[in-house]
């Protein structure tokens, strides 16, 4: 019998195999060089954006723009996104998660479609039902004397049309494989259908319903195509910080780099906020 | 059978699910604990969960003190939130994010009194079960007992007419449930209304309850006092959780001859026609030679297939005409050099087998 020559067993080596279990740790040569090219690819923008950052007059790069004004539209917009999300968006994900109906499946196609569709054909498809000559946008406007497009209201339902989904699969998931168990308990002590919602489903889907909203205020937050397409891009109006962005990097761009910033410290945040369930290698929902 | 004119509880009915049945009438009065004994998957569970009011009954009805609860004839139905009921679940189901006192001020907040009765209301109970100094703990800083004591108080603080207990001490350690089963019987024992208790545990079930009825696929298999049920089983799965050899046979005054082969001379009572027999393990002698008898006793030979040691003693698990189950000292193990495969001679007087008729069921 010939046996493979022995290789070299650190200390060190042996101590981490001992206690975590026996498989070799160093990663084969095929699987190591690509994967160092994803990090090189998804780290180096990053690095760029921050050298180039102009460090020394980051306030004066800020004020020089429109940039408080979008850095307040958008805070604002996404939060109210986000509000709206959770009082329309819960219950759906709840008559999603726990009814059956006819219809049911192409329902649930149609409210994640958002997900997976152009946020500009979204922002589209805004225009032709509430613009102007939209076919519920021109009885708004002959009727009522609203108009949508162009506004802040439009910027809110631009940024719900593409980021609401994320928060209802967040919840509906939660809301499957939460143990159902605490609602029956919940009955039996004479809970109403709505007392049991309240007092036992929400509190129990929490931290889902928690991640569901910090990612739907992110993805309101960095919401671009939609916006610009039904909303436009008015300074202090409806141009969020993304546009803004998108603006100052043809005829300001260190402004632009200092807007970029910005975003990218509220992105680490939001991170930081999502740890537990991202960064420890669980799944999202 | 019917039994209308009860206050207590009356179930009459038939719960389908899937391919399973649970065909079931019985009746439980007020103050009366009926446990319900059976194997898992006999359909326990279903029944409890039908008298909660969360899985309607397909046909039949169940009636509480009086009131139609579910009624699949009449299309009648009170929710489960409608129905006087305290549930102690099998894992307790205690809200998790609720602290304790929060969990027992449930139900009578759920109930419709104010924030400041259920939280007396709550205080009550906490001090009756002596939670008081564990109101301010979440049910994840529990233990396994002081969990069970909870559940219990907070399904007793709604106030119910009717109490149901899904193996309300399976959850426990050996040590804490013996604690908690002395403790639950006194508190069962306070309890005016009727009570369901579901369990597995044969020995739970002759503490706790006044009455038993053993489920079997969904049917009711026997129904009687703990002591009727412990000396005569009905079904092997009824012996075997008591610990009794049965056997089905048919009898002709003194002669049972045994459907599986063998026969007894039994007492002679006059029985005629089917017969159960059942046969303490300690009762069997086991011996290496064929014994002299007297007539009022049987003997026959048997294969040794399997021994196991219990706590003083060791059960011999025999092959022969008929198979038996028997206990023996570890002395007598050693002294007749009893091995499986070793054929022995077992003997039991007559005096010692119990006849009676196999139920209607």
């Amino acid at each position: 019998m010939t046996l493979p020559a022995p290789s070299h067993l650190t200390a060190r080596e042996r101590a981490r195999r001992a206690a975590r279990g026996g498989a070799p740790r160093s990663v084969p040569a095929p699987l190591l060089a690509p994967a160092l090219i994803a990090v090189a690819f998804l780290v180096l923008p990053l690095v760029g954006l921050i050298i180039r950052a102009p460090w020394g007059h980051m306030g004066a790069a800020l004020s020089g723009s429109d940039a408080t004004q979008a850095l307040v539209l958008s805070l604002w917009t996404s939060t109210v996104t986000t509000a709206i999300s959770l009082v329309i968006g819960v219950p759906l994900a709840w008559v999603l998660a726990r009814t059956s109906f006819p219809g049911q499946r192409l329902l649930r196609a149609l409210v994640t479609l958002p997900l997976v569709l152009p946020p500009v054909v979204g922002g589209v498809a805004l225009l032709l039902a509430f613009g102007r000559t939209g076919f519920i946008g021109r009885y708004l406007n002959s009727w009522f004397g609203i108009t949508i497009p162009f506004t802040p209201i439009a910027v809110v339902m631009a940024e719900t049309f593409v980021a609401m989904p994320f928060l209802i699969i967040a919840v509906e998931g939660a809301l499957r494989s939460a143990d159902q168990g605490f609602e029956e308990a919940a009955a039996t002590l004479g809970a109403k259908r709505m007392t049991v919602f309240l007092r036992v489903t929400v509190p129990m889907i929490a931290p889902s319903l928690g991640a569901g909203a910090v990612l739907c205020w992110a993805r309101a937050l960095g919401e671009f195509g939609a916006t610009i397409t039904f909303a436009g891009s008015f300074p202090g109006q409806t141009e969020t910080m993304p546009i803004a962005v998108y603006y100052a990097l043809e005829n300001d761009p260190s402004a632009a780099i200092a807007l970029s910033l910005v975003l990218l410290l509220v992105s680490v945040v939001v991170l930081v906020c999502l740890r537990d369930r991202w960064l420890r290698g669980g799944s999202v929902t | 059978m019917t039994r209308e004119g009860s206050d207590g509880l009356v179930v009459d009915a038939e719960v389908r699910r899937g391919s399973f049945t649970l065909a079931v009438s019985l009746a439980a009065a007020a103050g009366q604990v009926l446990g319900l004994l059976g194997p898992n998957g006999a359909g326990k569970s279903t029944l409890l969960s039908a008298v909660a009011g969360l899985t309607p009954v397909s046909a039949g009805r169940i009636m509480l003190a009086g009131q139609v609860m579910d009624d699949a004839d009449a299309g009648t139905f009170v929710e489960a939130s409608g129905r006087p009921v305290g549930f102690v679940f099998q894992n307790y189901r205690l809200f998790p994010h609720l602290t304790v006192a929060d969990n027992v001020a449930f139900s009578p907040r759920a109930r419709g009194l104010g924030r400041r009765a259920a939280r007396s209301a709550a205080s009550h109970w906490l001090d009756r079960l002596a939670l008081a100094d564990l109101a301010h703990r979440k049910p994840g800083e529990l233990s396994g007992g002081q969990a069970q004591r909870v559940a219990l108080a907070r399904a007793l603080a709604g106030e119910p007419a009717l109490l149901l207990l899904d193996e309300p001490l399976s959850a426990l350690d050996a040590g804490t449930r013996l604690d908690m089963q002395a403790e639950l019987k006194r508190h069962l024992a306070d309890f005016t209304g009727p009570c369901l208790l579901v369990t597995h545990d044969p020995l739970e079930a002759l503490v706790l309850a006044d009455r038993l009825v053993v489920l079997e696929s969904g049917r009711i298999v026997q129904e009687g006092t703990p002591a009727q049920i412990a000396r005569q089983p009905a079904t092997d799965y009824v012996a075997r959780l008591v610990g009794l050899n049965l056997y089905a046979g048919h009898a002709d005054g003194s002669q049972v001859k045994l459907t599986g082969g063998g026969a007894f001379v039994v007492p002679d009572h006059g029985q005629h026609g089917d017969v159960l027999v059942a046969v303490r393990p300690s009762a069997v002698v086991v011996s290496d030679q064929q014994p002299q008898l007297s007539s009022a006793r049987n003997a026959w030979p048997a294969k040794i297939t399997g021994l196991t040691l219990l706590a003083d003693r060791v059960r011999l698990d025999l092959d022969g005409q008929p198979p038996a189950l028997v206990d023996v000292t570890p002395a007598a193990v050693a002294e007749l050099a009893l091995d499986p495969g070793r054929q022995v001679w077992l003997s039991v007087k007559a005096t010692d087998l119990e006849v009676y008729a196999p139920g209607e069921r």
